[in-house]
């Protein structure tokens, strides 16, 4: 076994219940501290000696956003299938389902936020990057035209590298497949509010991600279509300070608010109640 | 011929572009500038004009063949600017019911700090919103490469028609390579994985329509019926086939 891989993934994933890798106490990767998970699971997942967001599983921040109990989930079965062929796909969702115990890169239901009722869904980063494929543009469509028949607003949280790769056009459809959704959800009155989350990229950027009524992110977020390594490397440019990150993309004018995560559930009740008036 | 073949040879520099169709198809072109927001980007040709007759707008993605004009059109990657001026002229197009041609050639849209900070997704997110809805038919043309989400803004369309010789990629076989087995050699192999070509793409319900090499000359009279069929379709119905064009895709 890959010693290396078995403590990046302790660090990362502080709530991992895999008897091999489970530690009551998990390094934090911005500072470097020892911390006990219980301390930084009440902190919400953010470091509390450096402050740093560390990664929240899709379901986990499905439950710190919504009232306890509140959430039931829509298209669990859901799976992708190798539709193109490709080499190793296969080999890649297995692992990624062990990964992040899903089975695919999103989750979505309907939930309450202190009492107001919305449709949820959020990715998962543990799921090939977040990358969306056919069964997640599928699940996240599903979820509009749900919310849409119902009258109900869509919350939703991004983390995504992109199009999944392994899907061919497939996977890049699913932008104007998921956008049309969300626009018939909009003609028909109703709220999208969208938390963009570490890191926001590609096609899911270039689609949903950019789509709410209200474009809400996580301090220091990654937020952009291209990923900086290929635009530095591509235009040998030095890039300014911040780029891409939540703070200077508001300042760019693209971000409505950028929210902390203890302050969230409260942010989004806020605004759920005042366009329930 | 490889499939890794047809994106280069999709990519050549002496095939025919976007401008050349536009001269051969639409004689009565008329180019018009800018998004009205911040500039106007030269990766976009936008005007109107008619084909066969029938008036339409069109917006095309040009390369530019000398290496002057490649760099003045900045090699056919459109920053926001150019999605933004296409959905300018495509909202007009609409209020005019004119029908919208798409001439579609881009490796992808443009990376640079400009692109990202002016909201590179954030445009390309605009043009895929607004053509979901957008209340005049669509038809896109693939002419040489179709290069990922700066394609796909072009191309949330009624009709999806591509050359035979031209491709449509999530990604280009090179960055796959790259990112999944770390050589850019294994490009051509990415290349067959990816299902990019117009047959294979077709094949998968997912383009409507190849145009074979012999065909071109009638091309302008064959996209002039095609939008003319549409036109006559009552909006409604143009509208909930588009959604539906979309909405089956995987799954």
């Amino acid at each position: 076994m890959d010693l290396r891989k078995l403590f990046l993934k302790a660090n990362n994933e502080p709530e991992d219940s895999n008897p091999m890798v489970r530690s009551r106490y998990i390094n934090c990767r911005g500072c470097g501290k020892k911390l006990s998970v219980a301390r930084v699971r009440k902190n919400n997942f953010v470091c509390p000696e450096c402050g740093r967001y560390m990664t929240v599983r899709a379901r986990r921040r499905i439950l710190m956003l919504t009232d306890k109990r509140s959430f039931t989930e829509l298209d669990r079965e859901m799976e992708s299938r190798n539709i193109l062929g490709f080499p190793e796909y296969e080999e890649k969702l297995a692992a990624a389902k062990e990964k992040s115990r899903e089975r695919e890169g999103v989750v979505c239901g309907t939930a309450s936020i202190d009492g107001h009722r919305c449709a949820i869904f959020a990715m998962d980063a543990n799921f090939m990057m977040g990358s969306m494929g056919s069964v997640v543009g599928e699940k996240i469509t599903r979820l509009f035209e749900y919310a849409t028949v119902r009258g109900l607003p869509v919350i939703g949280v991004t983390v995504s590298g992109g199009a999944r790769m392994q899907e061919g056009m497939y996977s890049l459809l699913q932008m104007s497949k998921v956008s049309a959704a969300v626009r018939r959800h909009s003609n028909a009155g109703n709220l999208y509010v969208v938390l963009l989350t570490d890191p926001t990229t590609g096609g899911v950027d270039a689609s949903f991600a950019m789509q709410g009524d209200i474009t809400l992110a996580e301090p220091g977020a990654r937020i952009g279509f291209a990923g900086p390594r290929v635009i530095e490397k591509s235009l040998k440019q030095a890039l300014p300070k911040d780029f891409q990150r939540a703070e200077r993309v508001l300042s760019c004018g693209f971000v409505d608010a950028i929210v902390p995560r203890s302050e969230q559930k409260a942010y989004l009740a806020k605004v759920l109640a005042i366009h329930e008036m | 011929m490889e499939d890794y073949d047809i994106v280069l040879g999709a990519r050549g520099d002496r095939r025919l572009m976007a401008t050349d169709y536009i001269q051969r198809m639409i004689p009565d072109f008329m180019e018009f500038h800018g998004d009205r927001l911040y500039g106007d980007d030269r990766a976009v040709i936008a005007g109107i004009g008619t084909i066969g007759g029938l008036p339409v707008t069109v917006i095309g993605i040009e390369k530019g063949k000398t290496t002057a004009e490649r760099i003045r059109r900045n090699f056919g990657s459109a920053h926001p600017e150019g999605y933004r001026k296409a959905l300018r002229l495509m909202k007009q197009a609409a209020k005019f019911r004119r029908p919208v041609l798409c001439i579609v050639d881009t490796a992808g849209a443009f990376c640079g700090v400009d692109a990202e900070e002016h909201g590179q997704g954030r445009a390309i997110a605009d043009n895929l919103w607004e053509m979901a809805d957008l209340p005049t038919p669509i038809l896109s043309l693939i002419i040489g490469e179709g290069g990922s989400g700066g394609a796909l803004a072009l191309c949330h369309s009624d009709r999806i028609w591509m050359l035979e010789d031209a491709y449509f990629s999530v990604v280009s076989p090179e960055s796959c390579a790259n990112i999944l087995w770390k050589s850019t050699e294994k490009a051509a192999e990415a290349a067959k994985s990816l299902g990019l070509t117009a047959e294979k793409l077709h094949r998968a319900g997912l383009v409507d329509r190849i145009c074979h090499g012999d065909e071109r000359k009638k091309l302008a009279a064959e996209i002039a019926a095609e939008l003319t069929r549409l036109r006559a379709v009552p909006q409604a119905d143009l509208l909930e086939a588009r959604y539906r064009r979309f909405r089956s895709v995987g799954c």
